[in-house]
């Protein structure tokens, strides 16, 4: 017998045989890190989403007058000259054209030239931004050399922040990759540990139950935490993803993963419990995953869905941690600010936890 | 197999389960460096009575002392000195042999040299490959290798032999016997009498959950054959078993 029985060792045995397992796992790297990766390359691509509206230019209009010059160099309007008028009816109809425009001099003398814009019903919102914009635009032409009766406007914009694209998504993908590490992984691990006896085998051995479970969950937080490293330095320096304090913000998107991640295994115990084979773990840990993938704000902002939707979406816990990621990141916030979403997150653990020692199966 | 230390007792075993008693009122005891065989048809609490005295499982009522230790109070003092191989077990995913040890070590809380230990086994060559990758009978060396990282006083092996062919049958039995002579009690259950009658010290006949006989191989043949009991067919010097291992050789094999 000699020394006493030594559980932080056989815990951290198990971490790292657990840890091992995980990074030859193909599944485990596709979903963590292949899948987030992806969607961030596709949106990091696709860019800042800058507002263009196409314009097109009716043949036969004149192009050598003030009008035509000033929307050639309007930053949200490109010109499109080179166009038959069928083409541009087409172009309309299906909405790849925003609006025709044809400026003509006036034969009558005042005013010199009459503009005749058609919009299309199949793009009505970038027909209102060139509303805005001529209008802007003829008001400044015709006042030229003439003091405004009334008052005078002037316009400045504050130099802020620049919030990209990415600013969005990352977050968000962080916490889909997280979500599906913790449901997947475990259910997954702890059902196959538990039908191929490896768990019983265990058992003859002098290891705590706490800490089997406990040498799982550090070996999974440690994947996870390498796995949202190796996101947010990506997304920050190929895609210039906002970290405001830097490291600071970094050490507080991991602790938020940490929380997050604790959660998302407690789902993962319910599912491995309550799945009656391998193959019906899929299934089950989609109906968790799915919706908060689509609900919770991975893609885009929770306000733009209905409004009947929004008080599931506010529900979910992962709507939390994505929301907290972002004000973590982009606004610089701490932890103490979010403790809002931190809280919600903590009282979901809680509620999943307390089912999961109740479904939970060792055998 | 001189010395009568019992390091195992058995006292009226009873374990029932909802509508059935899988074992019912069994003792006996195994005597320290003896290999023990309990023998008998599927499903008649040989397993079963073997998980119970490896506090894999609860008993309905009984006694039993393991080292002198009692399974309900001590359980993990006698995890700490038995070795277990489970029937039809199965080892942590995408580890290889020597991580797997490692493991192990670490459950046990002992320090040990992987590479040793799969040297006792003759497994050595297969260190970086994963425990799926292995044949039956490597895998039973294998499993028999994870029970004696704790240097055991008693190992208990669930039908080692099951599915093997007889050259890794033989090999087996050897390593069995070499883990005996080292001074480990080895409690062992099996389908095959002959392997029985090689190998055990001494063997019980578990049939629906009672032990019908207990004495050594030799004892209980003895007493059959003065009962009257004679063979069909006259007994031969040798058998097939022996005429398939002269032909294709007793040597350990790569695959085996």
């Amino acid at each position: 017998m000699g020394k006493p029985y030594n559980n932080t060792k056989a815990t951290l045995a198990l971490a790292k045989a657990s840890f091992r397992s995980i990074m030859r796992s193909p599944s485990a790297v596709v979903f963590t890190l292949a899948f987030p990766l992806i969607f961030i390359l596709v949106f990091g691509f696709i860019g800042s989403g800058e507002i263009k509206v196409k314009l097109a230019v009716a043949p036969g209009s004149d192009l050598q007058n003030p009008v035509i010059q000033a929307l050639e160099h309007n930053a949200m309007v490109s010109l499109v000259k080179d166009k038959d008028t069928a083409d541009i009816r087409n172009g309309l109809e299906k909405g790849n054209i925003d609006a025709l425009i044809n400026v003509k001099k006036n034969d009558a003398g005042t005013p010199a030239y009459l503009a005749n814009v058609e919009y299309t019903s199949a793009s009505i919102d970038k027909g209102s931004i060139l509303k805005s914009v001529l209008s802007n635009l003829l008001s400044t032409l015709n006042a030229k050399d003439v003091k405004p009766t009334v008052a005078e406007l002037y316009e400045s914009t504050v130099q802020g922040r620049v919030y990209r694209r990415i600013d969005f998504i990352l977050p968000g993908q962080l916490g889909f990759s997280l979500l599906s590490t913790g449901v997947f992984g475990t259910a997954f691990v702890f059902f196959s540990l538990r039908q191929n006896l490896v768990i019983k085998r265990f058992f003859a051995t002098p290891v705590k139950r706490s800490s089997i479970v406990f040498g799982e969950c550090l070996a999974r937080i440690g994947f996870a935490l390498l796995g949202a490293i190796f996101i947010i330095v990506i997304g920050h320096f190929f895609f210039h993803f906002t970290l405001i304090h830097g490291v600071i913000t970094v050490l507080n998107m991991l602790l938020l993963s940490i929380i997050g991640l604790i959660v998302f295994m407690g789902f993962g115990f319910v599912v491995s419990g309550i799945a009656k084979s391998e193959s019906t773990i899929p299934p089950i840990s989609n109906i968790i995953t799915l919706p908060q993938f689509l609900l919770s704000g991975t893609f885009f902002s929770i306000e733009v869905f209905p409004s009947w939707l929004q008080p599931i979406s506010r529900a979910l816990p992962l709507t939390y941690l994505n929301d907290a990621m972002r004000k973590v990141a982009f606004e610089g916030a701490g932890l103490w600010d979010v403790k809002h979403q931190i809280l919600i997150m903590v009282i979901w653990g809680i509620g999943i936890y307390a089912v999961a020692v109740k479904t939970f199966k060792w055998e | 197999m001189s010395t009568k230390n019992a390091i195992i007792s058995v006292k009226n075993l009873v374990k029932k389960y909802d509508d059935f008693t899988a074992v019912q009122g069994i003792s006996f005891e195994v005597y320290e460096n003896e290999i023990f065989g309990l023998l008998g048809p599927n499903g008649a609490g040989k397993t079963t009575t073997l998980e119970i005295i490896e506090t894999l499982r609860e008993k309905t009522s009984g006694e039993i002392l393991v080292d002198g230790y009692s399974v309900e109070k001590d359980a993990n003092k006698i995890k700490r000195i038995i070795g277990v191989q489970l029937q039809a077990a199965g080892y942590y995913p995408n580890l290889n042999l020597v991580e797997l040890m490692e493991l192990f070590s670490g459950l046990y809380g002992v320090d040990i040299k992987p590479m040793e230990m799969l040297e006792k086994v003759n497994l050595q060559d297969k260190a970086k490959a994963k425990y799926k990758a292995l044949s039956g009978g490597q895998k039973q060396r294998f499993s028999i290798a994870t029970t004696l990282i704790n240097a055991p006083k008693i190992i208990f092996l669930d039908e080692p032999t099951t599915g093997l062919d007889p050259q890794a049958r033989r090999n087996l039995w050897d390593l069995i016997v070499s883990i005996r002579n080292n001074g480990t009690t080895v409690v062992i259950t099996t389908h095959y009498m002959d392997e029985a009658e090689q190998l055990c010290d001494r063997v019980a006949f578990v049939e629906r959950g009672e032990i019908i006989a207990l004495d050594t191989p030799d004892n209980l043949i003895d007493k059959l054959v003065s009962s009257g009991f004679e063979r069909k067919k006259e007994v031969k010097k040798a058998n097939l078993e022996d005429v398939f291992i002269n032909l294709t050789g007793k040597e350990w094999r790569e695959d085996n």
